[in-house]
C-alpha cells in the first residue's frame, strides 16, 4: 500500500510536469497576447511602446526562460502579476477560490444526495410508473443545457418573486446567502445528479441479480437491508467514480453557471483572464484546476480501498 | 357652493404643484446601482479606448471644460467651465488661456493647480519623463505645441495653427486632468481625482465601488452616497436583475431595441430613452489587393447596400442613414439629406442602383455565370456578426458569394493590419461629435486608425482647412464636401448609424444620455434618488 502512494505521489508530479509545460505552450501558441490586445484595440500603436510594454512583462525573452521562470516563481509560491490589474495573481486568484469551491461542493454535494437515492429507488421499482418518472427526469437532467436551465431559473424568479438569486458579497440573511449559492450550485448540478441517478440505477440492478442478494433474501433479510445494506455497498463504487470524474468535468459547467449567475469565481475569471491573455492568471489557474482534479482523483483511488475491503493496491 | 367647489380645485392645485415642487427638490444618499457590460481593463481613462472605462471613472474626475451634462446634444455651445473657471482664445486663435478655480483640491487632499493640466497634457503629447502604457488619443493633441502655465490658476495652450475644435475634445469624457502626484500605474489601479466621487475599490470582473467626495468644490454636490457598478457580462441575467430592481439603472446605451421592448413589458414604469451614439456600422475594404484593387468593384459594392433594410432588420427602423459624421437632427455635422441622396448608393431606388451595380460587376469580368468569392472578416461580436451576414446576403444580388470569416477580438486588428482580409465589417465610434477627431482618426494618410490606408492628399488638405476654420457656417459647408468624396471614393462605406436604449427606474432623477456621443456624459454629480 505505502510503495502504490508513493508511485501514485510521484506519477501525479510528472502528470503536473506535463500539465504545465501543455498550458504554458499552447497560451503562447494562441496568437495574440495581452500587448496586442492593449494596443490594437486601442487603435494607436506605436511600435516603440509596444515593444517597450512586452519588454517590461517579460514577454520579449524566449519561451524557455518565461517558462523557468514562472515554475521558479511557483515552487517559492510567488505566482507573478496579472497583467490587466498588475497586482498579484495570488491576490486575485485566492479570494476567488472559496467562492466556486462553495458552489462545486453543494453542486456536487446536490448530485449525489439527490442522483443516488433516486438512483436505488429507480431500480429497486423497476420497469414501475415511478422509475419511468425518474428516467424520464433523468434523461431530462442529461439533455438540458445548464446555462439554459440557469436562465430559466432567474427568469422564473423574477417573475414569480419580483427578485433574482444572483450573487452579492455581502448577503444579509443566511437564507440570501444559501440561496446564493444553492440554487446555482441545483443548475449546475442537476445534470451530474441525473448521471449518478443512471449510474446507480444501473449498478444496482446488476448487483441485485447477483447470487448472494438472493441469498440474504433466502436468509430473510428485510428488503430495505438488502437494498442499501448489500446492494448499495457493493454498487456504489462505479457511482464514486463517476462522481470523481464529474469533480474534474464540474469547472466547464461552472464558467456557464457562475457567468449566468454572475458569480465571480475562479470559472468565470479564468474566460476572462483568458479572453485578456492574462497568462500569470491563465496558467496559474488552469495549474490549481490540474492539481485539484489530480488529488481528487488520487482520493477517489484511496477510497475504493476503504470501501470495498476486496481491493489492495499494489498486490 | 359653485365657490367651494373653486376653493376646493385651488386648494388641491396648490397641493399637487407644492407636491411636485416638493418631489423635484433634489434629496441627498443612496447608492446608485448600475450594472456595468464589462470588466475594464484599467481605471484610468486616458490609457482606455472604451466608454466601458469612461461609465464608472468619470464620476471620479473633472476636465478643464465639460459638455453640459444635461443637454443631450454635445455642441461648442453647451461647454461649460468645470476646473477651469473661464477660457478665452487668442486674436490670432493660436492660444487658449484657462483661468482655473483655487478651492479645489485632489482625492488625496494635495491642491489642484495649473501644475497638474500641464503635467497632463504633456504627459498625452508623450513630452513627460512619466509615460502611459498606452495612449490612445496622443494624436488629439497634434496641433498643441506646447502647455505653459502663469502661477498656480493660468494654464494656456499653444497651438502650431488655429484649432477651433480643440475645446470640444477638452470637454470630452475622454479628457480628465490627472494629479502629477500620482503616477500613470497608480492611477490604473487606484485612480485618484477631483470629481464628485472618490474611488473606492475594483475588483475584475466582479464590481466598481465610488463613494460620495464630501469636499467637492461644488457645494452641496453629489447628492447620492456613492455609486456601484456590478459587472455582469451576461446580458439576460444583467437585464433580469434591473427588471427586478437589483439595479436602478442598466448600462448606458446597451439596451438593444428589441430588448428595451423585453423591459417595458416586464418593468412598464421603468424610463428607457432611445438615442443615437454616434457609432457607424461600415465596410473596410481592402483595396490593396484583388478584387477591391478594382474601384468599379468597390463602387459596385457601395451601390448594392439597401441601408434601410439593415435598420429594419437589426433595429426595427430606429436607426440612421448618413456619411461619416452622425446624421441629423443629433449630429452637428451631418450632410443635407439632398446632398447625401445625390452620393452613388444613397438614391432610394435600390433596385435601380443594384442594376448599375451590376453593370460595373459585368465590367469587371462577372457574372450570372462566373460570381466573385469572397470572404467577409468580422469580430465574434453580435454587433459586427449580425449585420456582417445581412451585408452577405445584400452583395448577392450582384454577382458576389461571400462567406463569413468570424474572428477572435485579439486577432481581428492585427489581421487588418496585415491586410489579411477582403471585406471587412467595422463598427468607428466616435468620442466627440467633432470632424477633427473623425476624419484625422479614420482617413488621415498613415493614421494608425486608418485600416483601409486610404490616402488622398488632395482631401486631406481639406482636412486641415476645415481644421482651421473659425466661422462655423463656412467650416459646416467644408464637412460636408469632405464627407460627400469620402464616401464618393468608397473609403470606407457607411451602411448606418445605430440607437440604442437606456433604461433607469423612476425614482432615478438627473440623468439625461447624450444623443451625439457614449462618452461624455457620466459624471453624476447632480443625480439623486427620489426614494
Amino acid at each position: 500500500m505505502f510503495a502504490y502512494i508513493v508511485r501514485r505521489l510521484f506519477l501525479m508530479l510528472v502528470t503536473l510536469f506535463g500539465i504545465s509545460v501543455i498550458i504554458f505552450v499552447l497560451l503562447r501558441v494562441v496568437p495574440g497576447n495581452i500587448v496586442d490586445i492593449l494596443f490594437d484595440a486601442a487603435g494607436f500603436v506605436d511600435p516603440a511602446d509596444k515593444a517597450n510594454l512586452e519588454r517590461e512583462l517579460g514577454l520579449s525573452q524566449p519561451i524557455v526562460i518565461q517558462y523557468l521562470h514562472w515554475i521558479g516563481g511557483l515552487l517559492h509560491g510567488d505566482l507573478g502579476y496579472s497583467y490587466v490589474s498588475e497586482k498579484p495573481a495570488l491576490e486575485e486568484i485566492l479570494p476567488r477560490i472559496p467562492i466556486t469551491a462553495r458552489l462545486a461542493g453543494l453542486a456536487l454535494l446536490f448530485s449525489a444526495s439527490i442522483g443516488i437515492p433516486l438512483g436505488v429507488i429507480s431500480a429497486v421499482h423497476q420497469g414501475s410508473k415511478l422509475d419511468y418518472a425518474l428516467r424520464v427526469v433523468s434523461l431530462s437532467g442529461l439533455s438540458l443545457p445548464s446555462f439554459w436551465l440557469g436562465l430559466l431559473i432567474l427568469m422564473a424568479s423574477v417573475s414569480l418573486f419580483g427578485t433574482m438569486p444572483i450573487f452579492n458579497p455581502n448577503p444579509k440573511t443566511w437564507l440570501e446567502a444559501l440561496t446564493i449559492y444553492a440554487v446555482p450550485a441545483m443548475a449546475v448540478g442537476f445534470r451530474s445528479a441525473a448521471l449518478t441517478m443512471r449510474i446507480t440505477r444501473s449498478s444496482m440492478l446488476e448487483i441485485l441479480r447477483q447470487d448472494y442478494i438472493r441469498t440474504a433474501r433466502a436468509k430473510g433479510a428485510s428488503e430495505a437491508s438488502v437494498n442499501y445494506h448489500h446492494a448499495l455497498k457493493n454498487a456504489v463504487l462505479p457511482v464514486i467514480t463517476v462522481i470523481g470524474i464529474e469533480a474534474a468535468f464540474l469547472i466547464g459547467g461552472l464558467i456557464v453557471t457562475e457567468t449566468v449567475f454572475n458569480i465571480p469565481g475562479i470559472a468565470r475569471f479564468l474566460v476572462e483572464a483568458l479572453r485578456w491573455r492574462d497568462y500569470p492568471i491563465v496558467q496559474n489557474l488552469v495549474m490549481f484546476i490540474a492539481v485539484v482534479v489530480v488529488v481528487v482523483n488520487f482520493i477517489v483511488d484511496m477510497l475504493y480501498a476503504a470501501i470495498d475491503p476486496r481491493i489492495r493496491f499494489g498486490d | 357652493m359653485r365657490s367651494v367647489q373653486a376653493l376646493a380645485v385651488a386648494v388641491l392645485s396648490v397641493l399637487t404643484i407644492s407636491d411636485v415642487s416638493r418631489a423635484a427638490e433634489p434629496k441627498s444618499g443612496g447608492i446608485f446601482r448600475i450594472y456595468h457590460r464589462d470588466s475594464p481593463g484599467s481605471a484610468s481613462i486616458h490609457e482606455g479606448a472604451t466608454y466601458s472605462l469612461n461609465v464608472p471613472f468619470m464620476p471620479i474626475f473633472n476636465n478643464l471644460v465639460i459638455f453640459d451634462q444635461h443637454i443631450a446634444q454635445n455642441s461648442a455651445s453647451t461647454i461649460r467651465p468645470e476646473l477651469a473657471e473661464s477660457w478665452a482664445w487668442s486674436a490670432d486663435n493660436k492660444t487658449l488661456t484657462f483661468k482655473l478655480r483655487k478651492d479645489v483640491k485632489w482625492h488625496d487632499g494635495k491642491p489642484f493647480t495649473a501644475a497638474d493640466v500641464k503635467c497632463t497634457f504633456d504627459m498625452l503629447m508623450g513630452k513627460s519623463q512619466q509615460k502611459f502604457r498606452q495612449n490612445p488619443r496622443k494624436s488629439w493633441y497634434d496641433q498643441v505645441d506646447e502647455v505653459t502655465t502663469n502661477g498656480d490658476d493660468e494654464a494656456s495652450f499653444k497651438l502650431k495653427r488655429p484649432q477651433p475644435a480643440l475645446l470640444s475634445l477638452l470637454a470630452s469624457g475622454y479628457s480628465p486632468v490627472y494629479p502629477c502626484h500620482v503616477s500613470p500605474a497608480e492611477m490604473r489601479t487606484k485612480p485618484v481625482g477631483t470629481g464628485p466621487f472618490k474611488f473606492v475599490e475594483f475588483k475584475a470582473n466582479e464590481s466598481i465601488k465610488l463613494t460620495k467626495n464630501p469636499d467637492y468644490f461644488k457645494k452641496g454636490l453629489p447628492y447620492l452616497d456613492g455609486i456601484e457598478f456590478t459587472i455582469i457580462p451576461n446580458r439576460s441575467t444583467a437585464i433580469l436583475g434591473f427588471v427586478s430592481g437589483k439595479f436602478d439603472m442598466t448600462f448606458p446605451t446597451e439596451v438593444s431595441i428589441p430588448l428595451l421592448k423585453d423591459v417595458k413589458s416586464q418593468d412598464p414604469k421603468a424610463v428607457c430613452v432611445v438615442e443615437p451614439n454616434n457609432v457607424s456600422t461600415n465596410i473596410i475594404i481592402n483595396s490593396t489587393a484583388p478584387p477591391f484593387d478594382n474601384l468599379d468593384i468597390r463602387r459596385a459594392l457601395a451601390l448594392a447596400l439597401d441601408r434601410k433594410a439593415f435598420i429594419q432588420i437589426m433595429f426595427e427602423g430606429q436607426g440612421d442613414i448618413g456619411g461619416t459624421m452622425e446624421p441629423a437632427p443629433d449630429g452637428l455635422w451631418a450632410m443635407p439629406k439632398d446632398m447625401l441622396e445625390q452620393i452613388p448608393g444613397y438614391g432610394p431606388d435600390i433596385e435601380k442602383n443594384r442594376e448599375e451595380a451590376r453593370k460595373l460587376m459585368q465590367k469587371a469580368g462577372y457574372g450570372p455565370d462566373k460570381h466573385l468569392q469572397i470572404k467577409v472578416s468580422t469580430r465574434n461580436i453580435a454587433v459586427y456578426r449580425d449585420p456582417a451576414i445581412i451585408l452577405i446576403d445584400q452583395i448577392k444580388s450582384i454577382y458576389i458569394d461571400a462567406e463569413l470569416d468570424v474572428v477572435d477580438t485579439a486577432q481581428w486588428f492585427p489581421k487588418i493590419a496585415r491586410k489579411d482580409y477582403s471585406l471587412g465589417l467595422n463598427l468607428t465610434g466616435n468620442a466627440v461629435d467633432e470632424p477633427d477627431q473623425s476624419f484625422y482618426e479614420n482617413y488621415a494618410c498613415g493614421s494608425e486608425r486608418n485600416y483601409t490606408n486610404y490616402c488622398n492628399k488632395d482631401i486631406e488638405k481639406l482636412f486641415d482647412q476645415q481644421s482651421e476654420e473659425t466661422n462655423l457656417d463656412k467650416r459646416k459647408k467644408l464637412v460636408w464636401e469632405i464627407d460627400k468624396k469620402l464616401q464618393e471614393d468608397v473609403a470606407r462605406p457607411i451602411i448606418f448609424h445605430a440607437r440604442t436604449g437606456t433604461c433607469w427606474k423612476p425614482y432615478v432623477k438627473n440623468v439625461t444620455i447624450m444623443s451625439n456621443s457614449s462618452y461624455n456624459g457620466y459624471r453624476y454629480e447632480d443625480v439623486w434618488l427620489d426614494q
